[in-house]
């Protein structure tokens, strides 16, 4: 009885307990990753904040920060880092002022037609892109509009922008080629897919040697051409183009392969009743496929935007950031300064950069990815 | 590699061993492990792990040797020491970067060692390399693996054949770059090069310039310096000489590889060893280079200057240029004012002063100590590979040690004789050793000196630049700080 009773009782308490824990299951199942992403993601990311607002010292004590409020930006923006950061700005062109006056009318176009549409959030959100967007618009029009250089802020954007956009288009179509029936298709897709296994400081090293004029296996060619003298690497248009070049060869695997899932999860049934119907195949790849793989196609664009604007290794050894300060990325300029144990500069650019993929990410997204995926639903 | 030159390989580890094993008994420091930072091998890196393995043989102390880009040791190094990480026990970097390292108290004192370390002969260490370089405040606080000076090197062969002499001036360094350039100097059919000289940003450039200003600028001894007035700690760098130097170091361009802006000084070394330089300026490695197998094409045919000097100097008062003179240049030989720059001062060993454990902390000393003596040093200053260059008299005596390394005496001759001029010369040119000297040059003059070779922007405009960067740091640190550290440096205050 007695036995009997304690075994009930206890059997009560186990089963409370296993109760309990199954109430808070999930809680338990994240709590390891939530701890782990707060040691070793968030509260760095905070204290870092205080690296930015401080000028760092080394002590025999250990660091040693003074305070100096916003001074480690401002110097970007206004003081001695300007050029560096945003460029030279000068008197701007008239094609800059055209290009301005353009960009500020169709974004406050946008913002206008969004009042009463939107809630005060999405307001609030909406203007912050706004600004963000002619803030960027008035920059291109002062520098490379006007003939004068720009700083690491544009040349991150750069690389973003033409990269993204040229590995988006080869990627998707050589994932098109692929998903249609033709012989060794697989074999095509282990070669496509191989650089993306390669490391970014190795695929630097290769197109390094690979583009060396004086000694790579181009010098022949590019003599018999009549270009014995010329050298990608000290214009600094060709040396950003050649950058995004090594960049996309290392990346647009990526976008393949995603790309070439969501082409394969196309139904066929779709196309073949169009192509009864008696559709060109533009118009079945506008009108069914597209449709069908827009959302994977933007959610890819998104995850490469926000791993683009990291983009460090492949200036840093194709180029060290020259000619000057061509090819210099902001994750680049920001490495430089933590070199020189320049600590606050170093996490105030950090900061700025990571404002910029927040702005430019989210606005993508919330205009673009959102849209896109209400419109396939629809 | 012949037998025979394995066999005195073999004979020179022996007596090594025996000497490390007369210094310390064998297992003595059983159980201990050495953690050293330096830069990626094989270069200084690589003969400190052969040597490490040598010691741990010899004492037990396992040496383990971990390499990190040049750029990131003094970050790696000062991080770890600061925060009290501490897993790095020896740190071997730049000379220059001991006295940042050391006004936080980083470093080790090492002269309760040295006063009892029979083997380490500091008397044949050449004086400025033992004052300046291991020398901080007077106290021994770092020890030389190698030794450095920037010098211009020239094909013999190639002079010989067109009748030229070598240059002595900067002046003559660009004619004679624009006489050869174009020229095939290694008969492969296709045209080589004037001059070739590491321009490549965030590399090696920033010291490359410094080498030819130094003539331009100092004029009045060591102890004036060539990047600030000591009094006020204001820049000497917008002016007439230093813009004399940056127009000139662009000229070089016009003779140089076409990619020259994006070589380091791998690139380059690749190219004088396949033979196509007539010109360079480097450290000491490229006539020990000249006898690798790779570079058979000029073997022994590198021939060294000490640093070459200008007509016309830098008149503080007026930041103007003015023609040489007993009085504007008191040192200066036949109208010429030399200044022969140490870039980099040489790679030194430092000890972490937070280590705790005293015997550990011997064991540290020890090694650097082992790397440092003669019987080690006087065998790896002969091998190109390794990076390391002479500091010690017995390396610059006579030319005996470097015919048995393969050199012809004449070849010998020249290069012990380039870097004894240098080593002797009152006015030779210090390299930046103050607390900020890796921003005040690596990152400012770099960028700036990037950016004017780049076009995009003018030579005033870089100068200016620099001038306020300069001043922005100086500021940071403590203006009267800097004044004493740049004293301390250049040895006008103890």
């Amino acid at each position: 009885m007695n036995r009997t009773g304690m075994i009930a009782t206890g059997g009560a308490q186990r089963e409370s307990w296993s109760e309990y824990f199954d109430r808070h299951a999930r809680t338990f199942f994240i709590a390891p990753a939530v701890t782990l992403i707060l040691i070793f993601a968030i509260l760095p990311t905070f204290y870092s904040i205080v690296f930015a607002l401080s000028r760092v010292r080394f002590t025999p004590q250990g660091l040693s920060f003074r305070f100096v409020g916003l001074q480690n930006f401002y110097k970007q923006f206004l003081g001695n880092e300007q050029v560096h950061f945003l460029g030279r700005i000068g008197s701007m062109s008239v094609a800059g002022w055209i290009f301005s006056l353009v960009v500020i009318a169709a974004i406050l176009w946008w913002f206008y037609k969004s009042i009463g549409k939107t809630s005060w959030i999405g307001m609030v959100g909406r203007f912050i892109s706004a600004s963000a967007a002619i803030g960027i618009a008035l920059l291109l029009s002062a520098t490379v509009l006007s003939g004068n250089q720009w700083g690491t802020l544009l040349t991150t954007l750069y690389y973003v922008v033409l990269g993204c956009g040229l590995q988006f288009i080869i990627g998707t179509g050589l994932a098109f080629l692929c998903s249609q029936p033709i012989s060794g298709k697989n074999f095509f897709r282990v070669i496509f897919f191989i650089p993306l296994m390669i490391t970014p400081m190795g695929a630097g090293y290769a197109f390094k040697m690979l583009f060396d004029v004086t000694r790579g296996p181009f010098r022949p060619f590019l003599e018999w051409i009549g270009l014995r003298d010329w050298v990608w690497s000290t214009d600094a248009w060709t040396a950003r183009t050649f950058i995004v070049i090594a960049d996309s060869w290392q990346w647009i695997p990526f976008i393949f392969i995603c790309m070439l899932a969501a082409l394969e999860n196309v139904p066929k049934d779709h196309v073949e009743a169009a192509q009864v119907d008696g559709a060109s195949s533009i118009e079945i790849f506008r009108e069914i496929i597209w449709p069908q793989i827009v959302p994977v196609a933007a959610t890819v664009i998104l995850i490469r935007m926000i791993e683009a604007f990291k983009i460090v290794d492949l200036p840093a050894i194709m180029t060290a950031g020259g000619p000057g300060i061509a090819t210099e990325s902001m994750s680049l300029h920001s490495y430089f300064i933590w070199r020189a144990n320049d600590n606050g500069s170093s996490a105030a650019i950090a900061y700025l950069l990571l404002i910029l993929t927040v702005i430019v990410c989210s606005s993508f997204f919330n205009y673009v990815v959102l849209k896109q995926m209400k419109r396939a639903k629809a | 590699m012949t037998f025979r030159k394995l066999m005195a390989g073999a004979v020179m580890a022996g007596v090594a061993f025996c000497g490390l094993a007369a210094t310390s008994n064998a297992g003595e420091y059983d159980g201990i492990t050495l953690n050293l930072l330096t830069r990626p091998g094989p270069v200084i890196a690589g003969r400190l792990a052969e040597r490490g393995k040598e010691f741990e043989a010899a004492t037990g102390a396992k040496v383990v040797v971990t390499e990190v880009p040049v750029a990131e040791i003094f970050q790696k190094v000062q991080t770890d020491w600061t925060t009290g990480t501490n897993s790095i026990d020896i740190g071997v970097f730049a000379a220059g970067w001991g006295v940042e390292l050391d006004a936080a108290g980083l470093i080790a004192d090492l002269d309760p060692y040295v006063q009892a370390d029979t083997k380490i002969d500091l008397a044949d260490i050449a004086p400025y390399f033992r004052e300046f370089g291991q020398k901080i405040g007077g106290k021994t606080k770092l020890l030389m693996i190698d030794g450095d000076f920037q010098m211009v090197y020239y094909r013999k062969d190639v002079f010989d054949k067109a009748g030229l002499q070598p240059p002595k001036t900067w002046d003559d360094y660009l004619t004679l770059a624009k006489t050869l350039h174009g020229q095939d100097f290694n008969g492969d059919g296709t045209p080589d090069y004037g001059s070739c000289i590491f321009k490549k940003r965030n590399a090696q450039s920033y010291m490359a310039i410094q080498t030819v200003a130094a003539a331009f600028v100092q004029t009045q001894g060591t102890a004036q310096g060539i990047h600030f007035d000591k009094e006020t700690m204001k820049p000497v760098i917008n002016n007439e000489a230093w813009k004399k130097a940056f127009e000139l170091y662009k000229e070089t361009g016009k003779y140089g590889p076409p990619e020259e802006l994006n070589m380091d000084i791998g690139d380059t070394r690749g190219l004088f060893k396949a033979g196509r330089c007539a010109l360079l300026i480097e450290w000491g490695d490229p006539p020990p280079l000249t006898l690798e197998p790779d570079a058979a094409a000029i073997k022994n045919q590198l021939f060294s200057v000490a640093g070459l000097g200008t007509t016309q100097v830098l008149d503080r008062a007026t930041g103007k240029l003015v023609p040489v003179t007993k009085e504007s240049a008191p040192y200066a030989v036949d109208g010429i004012n030399y200044a022969p720059f140490a870039a980099w001062g040489g790679w030194v060993g430092a000890v972490n002063a937070k280590i705790t454990d005293a015997k550990k902390q011997k064991a540290a000393y020890e090694f650097l100590s082992y790397m440092n003596q003669a019987a080690q040093s006087n065998v790896d200053v002969t091998l190109g590979w390794t990076g390391y260059n002479p500091y010690r008299l017995s390396q610059l005596k006579d030319t005996a040690l470097w015919e048995k390394a393969g050199f012809t005496k004449e070849a010998a001759a020249s290069y012990i004789g380039a870097i004894n001029s240098a080593l002797n010369n009152p006015n030779m040119a210090a390299d930046m050793k103050i607390p900020g000297a890796a921003k005040y040059t690596g990152v400012v003059l770099d960028t700036e000196l990037a950016r004017y070779l780049a076009g995009e922007i003018t030579v005033d405009e870089a100068l200016a630049n620099i001038e306020a960067g300069w001043e922005e740091i100086t500021e940071d640190f403590g203006r009267d700080e800097q004044i004493k550290a740049l004293g301390l440096a250049l040895g006008t205050t103890k």
